[in-house]
């Protein structure tokens, strides 16, 4: 079974429809990238997802069950994480505390554990910091030592990227949504977190949809491909195949100039 | 600008017209402040018999700041400063002559013209205080000379060595302050049993006469030798502090935390009836404020209409310990009905949290203003009169009984170690709700609500729990006025309560504990609350006045409040902290390349 099934999604922003009649499936264990040009909807769909907007029709199941009208926060619960395509951390809050705020979701010390600092408050503290630490320890030593009791904002462009997902991870997801992954980074930094992105699959157990116009990413860690254009998916596959679609190459370039004149 | 493309070598020409407009802002605030009121309100209180009022000292700085300010230029890295000499001097003078020529100005237009009726100190009396009670011809040459002379003496001041000009603003401030707190010096006097000390120090011809001349000038002696006898030992000893590891500071937090907790517990019962109630006052408002600051400082809720619940605390208290409460009076022991003030604190905070805590920003705070208002209507109202007595109140409220003690307004001493028992609390709830999962995602929600909730925060549980436990806090504090006041009003649960616990977050320094005690004793303890005395009782009057000046001050010079926690003042100021961890990182990985690695 599927571990997130949308059927006829459809978003609209006063009269414009920026999704329609989309289908999607992504299958325990797979790493799915969305393409598509600018403004095809992508982000809409990460945030349709998400339950940051109200989709207007369809369904969206996740691990057989319907996340429609959830709150963001309890979709999170549930199992979905995401990241942002411009970056939103915790600016203010150090690195390892927009970790440990993540994980809210998975613990429930309230008032009397923190006010009489009972063991199973202690002992909740100390898990998430380690958890933290593990997750941030996967980026290598980028974010770890004393980077860890650096505000967010205080990171280079590449590190808050990675921090983002270090964040996603925090909140124990089983899907991961990334917006845009790599955008913004050098050859160098792109080739690692490809590389990443493959290890958090086969590592950590997550499954991914990604959101990437780097096709050399798409291209190399992608099981298949699904391309979005106006809102609509237009192709989807294996690499191979959908960049050779005719439809995707018109979506992205445009339609060539002979068949412009055969149709006339 | 100009100094910037002056090439090296030559020396830059002082900036003339700067000096002008420093001098023109001068003789503004010379006349502004005169028409204000403040030399003539304040002139009956001497500071130095038979030389110096507080009404003339209001007067007679302002020159001298501006004859200091005249000449500061920014001295940019890397661009040869301007080197100072008697143009500076010049300058100054400039500035304090034409501080001077408002003043005559104002002098002039008083003789000869009546315009009373819009401005209400446009009196006689201001005439005869700038005149000297000796006519025009006295007035105006006494007054150029003296604004020109502290002019120049204020451009001296700036030319002269940074630790000279350190002593003698030391000891300005020094006998200014001694002067200024005769009242309270002379409580605490009596308590230490030095009554002789005060007797030599001040004037004392029944009530507050000032400082005689040979103790001013002995004190200014004293505190001028202070600073050689010390030797920057107390700046060595706060660098040290600063530096050391952080295990350090938290062990000298740890103890000085532990000093002033002594300090509160055994200071009061030497200290006398004056400092206690003042005391007091500020522990109400620490209480409130250290309850708002979870709402604002953590949570970044502005809540305008904070003052509710501090009603809510007074009233809940007041009808059900009050023997006179109009429709119910069960007249419980004080902490019987603490329990009902946690509920209906609660409750209230649900009730005007519930609709407004999906606003955000500017919304939430008119909405809460909006709701602070309509609660001090109702208890106000003709409708609710039965119940709480409209606007007469309920009265005698009784006194809270503790076995030996009874806490009341007439024992300020009670209601001082009362409240400090529930500051105590306060402060232990916010500094462990601060470093806890609820903390943690307060802040979040005041970075980024909408991330926040896609993290998987539940932002509305999350802002709902600010709002009640910063209602506890309040509610508590007004339950301690009612106990203390032995009665509760409408009128005690304005709106200015709410923008004063503002105002004393934010210059007291948000999201910090020690700041907001700071600020709490800083302004209520010296300037007095909306309705309570404060040390200088003399400001009274003009309490708002230096409120609002003091928060536009603050807000340009130091936003992030007296002490600032250490994430805002970072946040407020990211560009330098960035350098800062710029350049730490580049030294690092200097080291780095060093290493065979």
């Amino acid at each position: 079974m599927s571990l997130l099934e949308i059927r006829g999604l459809q978003v609209t922003f006063g009269g414009l429809d920026a999704l329609s009649s989309l289908d999607f499936h992504v299958n325990d264990g797979e790493i799915v990238s969305v393409i598509g040009p600018n403004g095809a909807g992508k982000t809409t769909f990460f945030n349709a997802i998400s339950g940051m907007v109200p989709p207007t029709e369809g369904e969206i199941l996740f691990d057989g069950e319907s996340v429609l009208g959830l709150d963001p926060n309890q979709i999170t619960e549930m199992g979905i994480a995401r990241t942002f395509q411009n970056v939103r951390l915790f600016p203010n809050m150090t690195v390892v505390e927009n970790l440990m705020v993540s994980q809210h979701c998975r613990t429930s010390q309230l008032f009397v554990g923190a006010l009489f600092q009972t063991k199973a408050f202690k002992k909740e503290e100390r898990e998430i910091r380690e958890r933290a630490e593990e997750i941030l320890a996967f980026f290598g030593t980028r974010l770890t030592g004393y980077r860890l009791d650096q505000p967010a904002f205080a990171l280079s462009y590449a590190n808050r990227r990675r921090l983002e997902i270090a964040r996603a991870m925090a909140t124990q997801p089983r899907l991961l949504l990334l917006d845009e992954p790599v955008a913004g980074m050098n050859p160098m930094e792109t080739a690692e977190l490809t590389g990443l992105i493959g290890r958090l699959r086969d590592e950590w157990g997550f499954t991914i949809v990604f959101i990437e116009h780097d096709m050399k990413v798409v291209r190399d860690v992608s099981d298949r491909v699904v391309v979005l254009d106006h809102g609509v998916p237009i192709a989807e596959g294996s690499y191979e195949s959908v960049s050779t679609d005719p439809d995707v190459i018109e979506a992205y370039l445009g339609r060539p100039l002979e068949s412009r004149k055969d149709r006339r | 600008m100009t100094a910037t493309l002056a090439p090296s070598g030559s020396s830059v020409a002082l900036d003339w017209r700067r000096a002008l407009l420093w001098g023109g802002i001068c003789a503004l605030s010379l006349v502004s402040v005169s028409l204000i009121g403040l030399p003539v309100g304040m002139n009956k209180r001497i500071l130095i018999e038979p030389v110096l009022s507080l009404g003339y000292l209001f007067l007679l700085w302002i020159p001298l700041v501006f004859g200091y300010v005249a000449t500061t230029v920014v001295v940019l890295e890397g661009v040869e400063a301007r080197k100072s000499g008697v143009a500076d001097l010049l300058a100054g003078l400039t500035a304090g002559l034409m501080g001077g020529i408002g003043l005559t100005l104002l002098m002039v237009g008083l003789d000869t013209v009546n315009i009373r009726k819009p401005l209400v100190n446009w009196s006689p009396q201001l005439f005869r205080l700038l005149t000297f009670e000796r006519g025009l011809e006295f007035g105006i040459p006494v007054w150029l000379g003296i604004c020109a002379g502290l002019g120049l003496v204020g451009a001296v001041l700036h030319q002269l060595p940074a630790v000279a000009r350190r002593v003698m603003s030391w000891v300005l401030f020094g006998v200014m302050a001694v002067a200024i707190l005769e009242a309270v010096i002379d409580d605490l006097a009596e308590g230490f049993h030095l009554e002789w000390l005060t007797d030599a120090l001040y004037y004392k011809k029944g009530g507050t006469e000032g400082l005689t001349v040979t103790s001013a000038v002995v004190l200014a002696l004293v505190l001028a030798a202070l600073p050689v006898v010390t030797g920057g030992r107390v700046k060595a000893a706060v660098d040290h502090y600063r530096d050391a590891p952080s295990e350090d500071r938290r062990r000298t937090s740890l103890v000085l935390f532990g000093a002033i907790a002594v300090a509160c517990v055994g200071l009061p019962m030497i200290l006398g009836g004056i400092v206690n109630e003042l005391l007091a006052n500020v522990g109400l408002f620490l209480l409130l404020a250290l309850g708002l600051n979870i709402v604002v400082g953590l949570a970044g809720l502005l809540d305008l209409g904070y003052v509710a619940f501090f009603a809510v605390g007074g009233y809940t208290t007041s009808v059900l310990t009050s023997s006179n409460s109009p429709f119910f009076a069960p007249e419980w022991h004080f902490g019987i009905a603490l329990l009902f003030v946690v509920v209906m604190a609660a409750v209230a905070g649900l009730l005007i949290g519930a609709p407004v805590i999906r606003m955000r920003g500017d919304y939430l705070a008119i909405v809460t203003l909006g709701f602070g208002e309509i609660v001090r209507l109702l208890f106000l109202s003709d409708w609710l009169k039965p119940y709480f007595g409209g606007s007469q109140g309920i009265t005698k409220v009784n006194p809270v009984d503790i076995g030996p003690f009874k806490v009341q307004g007439s024992d300020p001493r009670s209601v001082f170690y009362l409240v400090l028992f529930f500051c105590a609390l306060a402060i232990y709830v916010s500094w462990r709700l601060q470093g806890s999962r609820l903390g943690r995602a307060w802040m979040a929600t005041r970075e980024d609500e909408q991330v926040a909730e896609a993290m998987g925060i539940n932002t509305v549980n999350a802002k709902l729990m600010a709002f009640v436990v910063g209602a506890t806090m309040a509610a508590f504090s007004g339950a301690v006025l009612a106990a203390k006041v032995g009665s509760v009003f409408p009128k005690s649960f304005e709106i200015l309560v709410s923008i004063i616990i503002l105002v004393v977050v934010i210059v007291g320094g948000m999201g910090n504990i020690a700041g907001v005690m700071v600020g709490s004793l800083v302004l209520i303890g010296i300037l007095g609350g909306p309705r309570q005395p404060g040390l200088l009782q003399e400001f009274q009057s003009y309490k708002l006045l230096i409120y609002g000046a003091l928060l536009v001050f603050m807000m340009l010079k130091r936003p992030e409040g007296l002490v600032p926690s250490a994430r805002r003042s970072r946040e407020l100021h990211q560009d330098e902290y960035l350098q800062d961890a710029w350049l730490g990182d580049e030294a690092e990985t200097e080291g780095d390349q060093g290493a065979p690695s």
